[in-house]
């Protein structure tokens, strides 16, 4: 165990705060760096995926995790980005410009839909933000001089400073990884600057932070318009790795799946937004290969415990018509969401803080550090 | 005129469908301050329920019907103990959360039982119509309407006129407190689910002769339900019903009288508006903010 003494205040919020950081995180960049020469072409497909989901992650995570104002239309943030990119492209608007002007518009439009949720909390934010999300899916569909309604949009290939970056190269999974970096760089400076605490303080108690004189309302618009903003960049990647976008890719099911992300990486750290993303992005090639090899697997197991041939081919396509059936991912998703809820709330960057101490306090590591607090429900009402 | 009018029954008629999931939202959140988005979907499996025991079993109508609301009356109270009782007195988010991965599991496990094709049952009321005049009344959307207006006076008199309502309203405004006077918290919660999900029955069958059943109709209407809850305040029983009607209307209006694609847009719309202007809904209560 390393002990710290922190003698000011530049300390406590220094970004490395000792060397392991600086060698751990190394490290890391250094794996990722070397990634495209050692996976293969779909896993590293899948990599840009997560550095994709995983910057949302973090918009997401500004707004839900350290403001506290959930969201679930997102994915209108992400679509206004895809647009403005696919639209500004086609008059040859050069790719920093429009990677710019997208994430500047989705920033203002993230503004305005933070003005009317100064009064909105909880639930009912939820749901006007996922009215929001609707009415935006259905501008798309209709305002078709812009957005070519249901028939979609191509998007060229990414030209950066004269040079074409397809969307399988290497260049490409490293301009996804440098705007993910650069994001969570940023964002870590946003939440230890003044901004950053006032999110914090109005996520904690929003009547304590005023009467701290916090203004409430500019720092709930600030937080919408940055998240949106973040989201907006990660939409132009997201028409570039596509391809191809039209309304039905932004529904409500992926403003749920962003919400997975955070849910299931962890709402109080930015490492959450990163482990969900992989976690999501990552569990549909894991279902396909369960799919493939799980039949055989089992039948090979009960074929050792003794069951005839007869029967280990019965067991096997059996499993294979089950794992099969139509339906079964959103089964298995729904599964995980609400397991997720019920055992693991801190979500996986929580167990991993909850493996580390207990190897760092050895013998003396107690469960209840991490147990919640239950508050017995009063009425909104009158709260 | 006779359009307007014809457009208002049927607006009525499929409001009357909203309110009716609205209300499971309102009890539920009347009752426990959670917002159950699984409501549609409890809705759609209550439909599936009846189907099976009507369509393929060939029970009598009313039988089929009970039996339904019957066992989505159990499966709620299921779905409370294993999703909802343990994250009891968590954030409020978690359990939207829970809520939403429920009815992700609900769709899919349709979808793998019924299949994905659209399901009819067959109803006394799926033929014949009322004519007025030269009005004409679809008995279908009557009935409707009729049993919105009765499910919604029984609600409203067990709420506020039997021990166990006034149990509700006590365990939701403070359940601790409850708790000290002697409420059994845990069994009223459980109680409150199994009518939701009784309630979000009736609406599916009654919804079945309109639009068909399939495994994505409760995401649907869930959705338009959202609207009509919040329009009618979220915690008011009479409120949801009226709000459900007031989207019904709106929606169909737009339908027939302003261009294409407002239909969709315009409950939203609307749902938007009222929150900017009237957060608390047209029934709900003044809040007042303390630390």
């Amino acid at each position: 165990m390393r002990f710290m003494f922190k003698t000011d205040y530049e300390d406590d919020i220094r970004l490395f705060p000792h060397s392991g950081y600086v060698v751990t995180y190394g490290v890391l960049l250094a794996l990722l760096l070397i990634a495209p020469h050692v996976l293969s072409s779909y896993l590293m497909s899948q990599l840009v995926f997560v550095c994709i989901y995983a910057i949302v992650g973090v918009a997401l995570l500004i707004l839900t995790g350290f403001t506290g104002q959930a969201s679930l239309g997102h994915a209108a943030f992400l679509a206004i980005g895809a647009y403005t990119a696919a639209y500004l492209q086609k008059y040859n608007v050069p790719f920093p410009v429009y990677f710019l002007a997208a994430g500047l518009l989705t920033g203002i439009i993230g503004a305005m839909v933070g003005f009317p949720a100064l009064r909105l909390t909880g639930i009912y934010l939820v749901i006007a933000t996922i009215s929001f999300a609707l009415i935006v899916e259905e501008i798309l569909a209709r305002w078709e001089s812009v957005t070519h309604g249901n028939e979609g949009m191509r998007v060229k290939t990414l030209s950066l400073l004269g040079v074409a970056v397809p969307r399988d190269s290497p260049t490409f999974y490293y301009l996804c990884l440098a705007v993910l970096v650069l994001t969570i760089v940023g964002t870590l400076n946003l939440l230890r600057s003044p901004t950053g605490r006032a999110f914090v303080a109005i996520r904690d108690s929003e009547t304590a932070a005023r009467s701290m004189g916090v203004n409430v309302a500019l720092y709930k618009v600030k937080s919408f318009a940055i998240s949106a903003a973040i989201t907006g960049f990660a939409g132009v990647l997201f028409a570039h790795k596509l391809s191809f976008i039209s309304p039905e890719m932004f529904t409500l099911q992926l403003s749920i799946e962003f919400i997975i992300v955070i849910l299931i990486g962890g709402t109080f750290s930015l490492h959450g937004a990163v482990l969900g993303a992989i976690f999501i992005v990552m569990i549909d090639p894991f279902l396909t290969y369960l799919k493939d090899d799980m039949p055989g697997i089992i039948a090979g197991i009960a074929a050792t415990f003794g069951a005839g041939t007869a029967t280990a081919g019965n067991i096997q396509s059996s499993v294979a018509a089950f794992a099969s059936l139509n339906g079964l991912k959103g089964a298995i998703y729904g599964i995980i969401i609400v397991l997720f809820v019920l055992f693991e709330p801190l979500g996986l960057y929580g167990r991993w803080l909850k493996i580390k101490l207990f190897f760092q306090l050895f013998p003396l590591y107690k469960r209840a550090t991490f147990k919640r607090q239950k508050i017995y429900v009063k009425s909104e009402r009158n709260r | 005129m006779l359009d307007f009018v014809q457009q208002l029954v049927s607006g009525v008629a499929l409001g009357c469908v909203y309110g009716l999931i609205a209300l499971g939202f309102v009890l539920v959140y009347k009752a426990t301050e959670v917002v159950n988005f699984a409501q549609g979907d409890l809705m759609m499996l209550g439909g599936f329920f009846a189907f099976t025991f009507i369509g393929m079993m060939g029970l009598n109508y009313w039988i089929g019907f009970a039996g339904a609301v019957a066992a989505m009356a159990l499966f709620g109270m299921v779905a409370e103990r294993v999703v909802v009782r343990p994250i009891l007195g968590y954030p409020q988010f978690s359990i939207i959360m829970a809520t939403i991965g429920l009815g992700y599991f609900l769709r899919s496990v349709a979808g793998m039982i019924w299949g994905t094709d659209d399901l009819k049952i067959e109803t006394p009321f799926s033929r014949g119509v009322l004519r007025m005049g030269s009005l004409v009344l679809a008995y279908d959307k009557l009935s409707v309407i009729a049993a919105t207006m009765i499910l919604c006076a029984l609600l409203w008199l067990f709420f506020n006129k039997t021990m166990l309502g006034t149990a509700m309203r006590a365990s939701s405004e403070n359940m601790l407190a409850a708790y000290y006077m002697g409420i059994p918290v845990k069994r009223v919660v459980s109680v409150v689910w199994a009518i939701s999900a009784a309630v979000a029955t009736c609406a599916g069958v009654l919804l079945a002769p309109i639009t068909f059943i399939h495994s994505n109709v409760g995401l649907v209407l869930g959705l338009k339900a959202f609207p009509a809850a919040v329009l009618g305040g979220f915690g008011s029983i009479p409120g949801a019903v009226v709000g459900g009607v007031l989207i019904g209307v709106i929606e169909s209006m737009a339908g027939f009288y302003l261009p294409e694609g407002w239909k969709d847009v315009a409950p939203y719309v609307v749902l938007l508006t009222v929150l900017l202007l009237k957060p608390e809904g047209l029934f709900g209560l003044h809040v007042r903010k303390k630390v």
